[in-house]
């Protein structure tokens, strides 16, 4: 029976692990294919089954004047809206997580539940329900199509995931430790900062990793309110998702395009080891 | 502790919040008062009609919200049984373990439309992997994307593939941060594995599990990328779900008003039925 059961378990993650590494392998063996070896019948192997060519990269760093992707500028686009949008959230959401978790507030039938609802609920509304009213409003003080634009419109997706995670997390941090910081003369600001906060790095970690995950995945904004002055990763790469696919540069700019955040996975079950990431996620 | 230091703290972050949705939200529900579209661009007003026409003559997007509720329901449940088996197994001390955790880890990291787009040539029906593969042991070749039953599992095997990961990060972290008493408790009893699992890991993870199916069911009803990209709501309207309607109406036929309407509509069944949701389970995952 036991040994059943672990030929069970091993069979099963085995499996789990050949379906999510699938596509991967797929896309890594496409991306050295030319026209022939993709569209007269289905290749795998490079050098068995096809002769590699590294057409389908160069072809990502060409200009788009010379039939190149050029997906080098939408990928600092896409750095740069996800970083600023993240670092913007996490400052605001902190601090308001931190007033959440330690004061007690009350407004008519509003209490601090409420308010932490109120900023958690914003993950319910579908992008396309704020998409139609943020392109008018965009396009009204002239920011349609700009970093900054984008910048706006992704703090509301990313900071209600840096509350989520920062309230619970200081609601694990002991209250004895501000306590004991401003009984030694501290005020409410410097105990947050001084002493809080060196203490909340765990946390701060998780938050900013979720808030790039979130950032960097996110195509439907980025596809509604940019066009052609600015234009970030994903937007670029399923532009190339045309009738006519170019199968070889499309696998790799997808590949160049998930690469970054797979060392997020990294650092995340380095986390969740190490027995830190329980506290901040629960 | 001192009145007026929390409002420094909270005000921030809760005002540009408000700040940046609240002239959406208003315009929202103005928008859908009006009529709005690509014949007469302008806010003008004409009461309820989009409602009443959303209410009486629109079986589209009653259809394409059921489909929605179908697919993020049958995707969040196999997340859950998926991505609980997952962290169960990688709970416990077993070989590899690390390694295992980060691979179940990295789909959650990737673009959804990015590997939609890798998804695509996979499920292709005649150049992509997948057929060949099932030909090469004798299967006729599956209508992945074409037929209009299949494409809605095509849409559930990408949408599992993408996010039981995140669920199986909630569950192993919740998982991990459990007290050690209980397990010895039951062992000191004598209690089986299934045992163990029925009586101690379960209830101990109710709280865990409910949050973590509410949040992927909130992230599931906006399921959107992955249908855009892999079938474009086709074949016809088979996948066709609510996200996707209101930008066929709102951004490809400018019918701003009507969108506005059906987007308005949409986001208060979705807050009502998401409470209901978090309420029912509880009451069922928790016993007193």
């Amino acid at each position: 029976m036991n040994k059943f059961y672990t030929i069970l378990k091993y069979s099963f993650i085995t499996l789990w692990t050949v379906f999510i590494v699938a596509p991967f392998l797929w896309a890594v063996s496409t991306s050295f294919k030319d026209f022939q070896s993709v569209n007269s019948k289905v290749t795998y192997i490079p050098w068995l089954d096809f002769e590699p060519t590294l057409e389908g990269w160069k072809v990502l760093i060409k200009s788009p004047a010379r039939g190149g992707v050029d997906i080098v500028e939408p990928y600092f686009n896409s750095i740069f809206v996800t970083c600023t949008a993240s670092l913007i959230s996490i400052v605001l959401g902190t601090l308001a997580a931190y007033a959440l978790s330690r004061f007690t507030f009350k407004a008519g039938f509003v209490r601090n539940n409420d308010i932490t609802f109120f900023f958690i609920s914003q993950r319910i509304m579908p992008p396309i329900v704020l998409s139609i009213p943020f392109f008018i409003f965009l396009s009204t003080i002239g920011l349609l199509d700009s970093l900054v634009g984008l910048v706006v419109v992704y703090i509301v997706l990313l900071m209600p995931i840096a509350v989520w995670i920062m309230v619970d997390f200081f609601n694990r941090v002991p209250k004895e430790l501000d306590e004991t910081a401003l009984i030694d003369g501290c005020n409410p600001y410097q105990a947050f900062y001084k002493v809080v906060l060196p203490n909340s790095i765990p946390g701060l970690i998780v938050a900013g990793m979720f808030c790039i995950i979130f950032g960097w995945i996110d195509f439907f904004f980025a596809f509604i309110l940019t066009f052609t002055e600015v234009q970030l990763l994903p937007v670029k790469v399923v532009a190339l998702n045309s009738s006519i696919t170019p199968w070889w540069s499309l696998s790799a700019s997808a590949l160049v395009s998930v690469a970054p955040l797979i060392i997020v996975a990294f650092v995340v079950e380095r986390y969740l080891s190490k027995g830190n990431l329980s506290g901040a996620l629960k | 502790m001192n009145f007026r230091h929390k409002f420094v703290f909270l005000f921030p972050g809760l005002f540009v919040l408000i700040g940046i949705l609240i002239f959406p939200i208003i315009f929202t529900i103005r928008l859908s008062l009006s009529g709005w579209n690509s014949y007469t661009p302008e806010m003008n007003f004409i009461g309820i009609t989009n409602y009443i026409r959303l209410f009486t003559d629109d079986p589209r997007f009653w259809e394409s919200f059921f489909r929605l509720s179908f697919l993020s329901v049958s995707t969040v449940v196999l997340q859950y049984i998926i991505g609980f088996a997952l962290a169960l197994i990688v709970w416990r001390e077993i070989k590899f373990k690390r390694f295992f955790r980060v691979i179940f880890l990295i789909p959650m990291m990737t673009t959804p439309v990015i590997m939609t787009v890798i998804w695509r040539t996979f499920f292709h029906e005649s150049l992509g992997p997948l057929n060949d593969l099932l030909g090469r042991l004798g299967v006729e070749p599956i209508l992945w994307l074409s037929d209009p039953v299949i494409a809605k599992f095509t849409v559930i095997i990408v949408e599992v593939w993408q996010w039981t990961p995140f669920m199986f990060l909630l569950l192993l972290a919740g998982l991990l941060s459990l007290p050690k008493e209980p397990f010895l408790a039951a062992a000191i009893d004598g209690a089986s594995s299934f045992r163990k699992f029925v009586y101690v890991t379960f209830p101990l993870m109710a709280p865990i599990s409910i949050g973590a199916i509410i949040i992927r069911l909130i992230e599931a009803s906006k399921i959107m990328d992955t249908v855009f990209v892999l079938t474009s709501g086709g074949p016809g309207t088979a996948t066709e779900t609510s996200s996707f309607y209101i930008y066929i109406k709102g951004l490809r036929e400018f019918q701003m008003g009507y969108a506005a309407t059906l987007s308005f509509t949409y986001l208060v069944i979705m807050i009502i039925s998401l409470t209901i949701i978090a309420k029912v389970l509880t009451k069922l995952m928790i016993k007193e």
